[in-house]
């Protein structure tokens, strides 16, 4: 496997089970088990009623795609290279938005709106990184 | 709530006329700049009592210069929220005047993001070097190569795709700042540009072209603000802080709209507090990242409604001579703009506020009240913002 130059996340006890499922082809986001809200990024605790009942859930991992841009210049190594790609918000169905590059298709034919589904990239023995593609 | 509306007053200004200093450090800019000021105000290094700072590059930046200054202020904020900084530092200075607690304060600011050879807005997460990235939210977002103008782009390209806004009516933002900076000897660039110079263009991160981002320059300058009473001893016309507000936006756990932002929430208080109207204002200091930051930032002033943002730039309209003259210096996008810019907001509105420029063309005219508007961070993912009004008597 090439050596993974982009930068790669930095795992904690908060967010570890998300990548650890990523690891397994499964994409997982927080829900609150006291006010049932969705929340992404993982965090410890609930953003919206501050309480600890944050569960694990398997979302779906279909979305469409919120607003995008394609990007010519980063100097960033491993996206230095990489341009142009496309730099994405998309909005899962659950109903919260995940940055993500779009990947497998020509940059120029995404749209907002888009259908998208999960597709995972493994970095290395240990990272597995979530992307989106369009539905075919 | 005590009403603090003119409970102090902008005195004292200076823009350090540097684009590029490779010889200078960003402190010994800070340091000429508080200088210059406060010979401005006619007030002198024992009269300053309050610090006021922000810095990308500098660890403990209020330590740091107070050190470098041999100052021992007995008030000093650093609150650091990005290029908006500085209108959150004027309005904490406000308080902290009209509370009693100091009579006078400086503001200052410097970088050296030019001549440090920092890409600002395309280094990606690089831009300070490679660091580890933070578990959250750097993890989620840094690992999918986000730059500064990507999530300004992404906001620019939702714009277009809800309201109809062109590439256009974002080129007529870049066209303005340009002309403004023609008139102003110290910008960086100086020649007047076409909307077709514009769109025909580099395309940075789509649909934001080159000209559609800010320069990158060094530079830095300093704000002195002093009680009523001080101020009266002055050498200036006293520029009355008149309203604040003060807002944070983000993704809210990945739920909220990040198509309204942060001046939505700080531009209600500030008006509230001035007791003036939109239609008193009579120029506005708008930070211009980017093109697209000055049409959200108008919408959510409230200058407009939202989505009519591109037609209200249009056709002169934020220009010299228009309705509603924004960034008459040129701004980020054609005078400087050396990391964070919110200061230079508040040294052109003092200026205009003083009627500098009488008799040229880059005065307006009657100028009686400014608003500042500083946005730090980006559109894209979390942001601040500042509102701040001035006037003069």
């Amino acid at each position: 496997m090439a050596e993974w130059k982009k930068p790669l996340p930095t795992i904690s006890g908060e967010t570890k089970p998300f990548w650890d499922s990523c690891r397994k082809g499964e994409l997982i986001i927080q829900q609150c088990s006291n006010c049932n809200e969705y929340q992404y990024y993982p965090r410890g605790i609930c953003s919206n009623c501050w309480t600890n009942d944050v569960k694990w859930i398997h979302s779906t991992g279909k979305g469409k795609v919120w607003t995008y841009t394609i990007t010519y210049q980063n100097r960033t190594p491993g996206f230095a290279e990489d341009v142009p790609y496309v730099l994405a918000l998309v909005e899962l169905e659950e109903g919260v938005k995940m940055f993500t590059n779009i990947i497998a298709c020509d940059p120029k034919e995404v749209r907002i709106g888009m259908e998208v589904e999960v597709t995972f990239v493994k970095a290395n023995n240990f990272i597995t990184i979530p992307y989106f593609q369009p539905i075919k | 709530m005590i009403n603090l509306s003119r409970g102090a007053a902008i005195v004292g200004i200076h823009e350090h006329q540097t684009r590029y200093a490779p010889d200078k450090s960003e402190l010994q800019i800070q340091g000429e700049s508080v200088i210059k000021a406060l010979e401005d105000a006619g007030l002198t290094k024992n009269d300053v009592e309050g610090l006021f700072t922000a810095s990308s590059t500098i660890r403990n930046s209020g330590l740091n210069l107070a050190d470098y200054l041999d100052m021992y202020p007995k008030y000093v904020d650093n609150t650091t929220v990005g290029g908006g900084s500085f209108e959150f530092h004027l309005s904490h200075a406000l308080t902290a005047i009209a509370a009693g607690r100091i009579k006078c304060a400086v503001i200052t600011y410097s970088s050296l993001a030019k001549s440090g050879g920092i890409s600002v807005g395309t280094g990606g997460v690089a831009r300070f070097g490679h660091p580890k990235l933070d578990p959250s939210p750097d993890s989620f977002e840094e690992i999918y190569g986000l730059t500064t103008v990507g999530l300004y782009a992404m906001i620019a390209r939702r714009h277009m795709e809800l309201f109809g806004t062109t590439s256009e009516q974002l080129a007529e933002v870049a066209v303005a700042m340009r002309r403004h900076a023609s008139l102003n000897p110290e910008a960086l660039f100086r020649d007047p540009i076409t909307v077709q110079d514009v769109v025909n263009s580099r395309m940075i991160s789509d649909p934001l072209h080159l000209p559609d981002c800010c320069v990158i320059t060094d530079g830095g300058g300093a704000v002195v603000v002093a009680s009523p009473e001080l101020a009266k001893d002055c050498k200036n016309t006293p520029v009355w802080v008149m309203g604040v507000g003060e807002a944070l936006a983000h993704q809210g756990a990945g739920k909220r709209d990040l198509m309204y932002i942060a001046a939505k929430q700080s531009h209600g208080p500030a008006f509230e507090m001035a007791g003036v109207k939109h239609s008193d204002i009579d120029m506005a200091m708008v930070y211009d990242s980017f093109t697209i930051t000055v049409i959200e930032t108008l919408e959510d002033l409230g200058f407009c409604e939202k989505g009519e943002g591109g037609e209200f730039v249009s056709n002169g309209r934020i220009q010299l001579g228009g309705e509603l003259p924004i960034n008459t210096d040129g701004g980020g996008l054609s005078s400087n703009h050396p990391g964070m810019r919110g200061i230079f907001l508040l040294l052109e509105a003092t200026r205009q506020l003083r009627h500098q420029f009488e008799g040229t063309e880059r005065q307006v005219p009657n100028c009686n009240i400014a608003l500042c508007h500083g946005t730090g961070g980006a559109l894209g993912s979390r942001h601040s913002g500042g509102t701040v009004i001035l006037g003069r008597d």
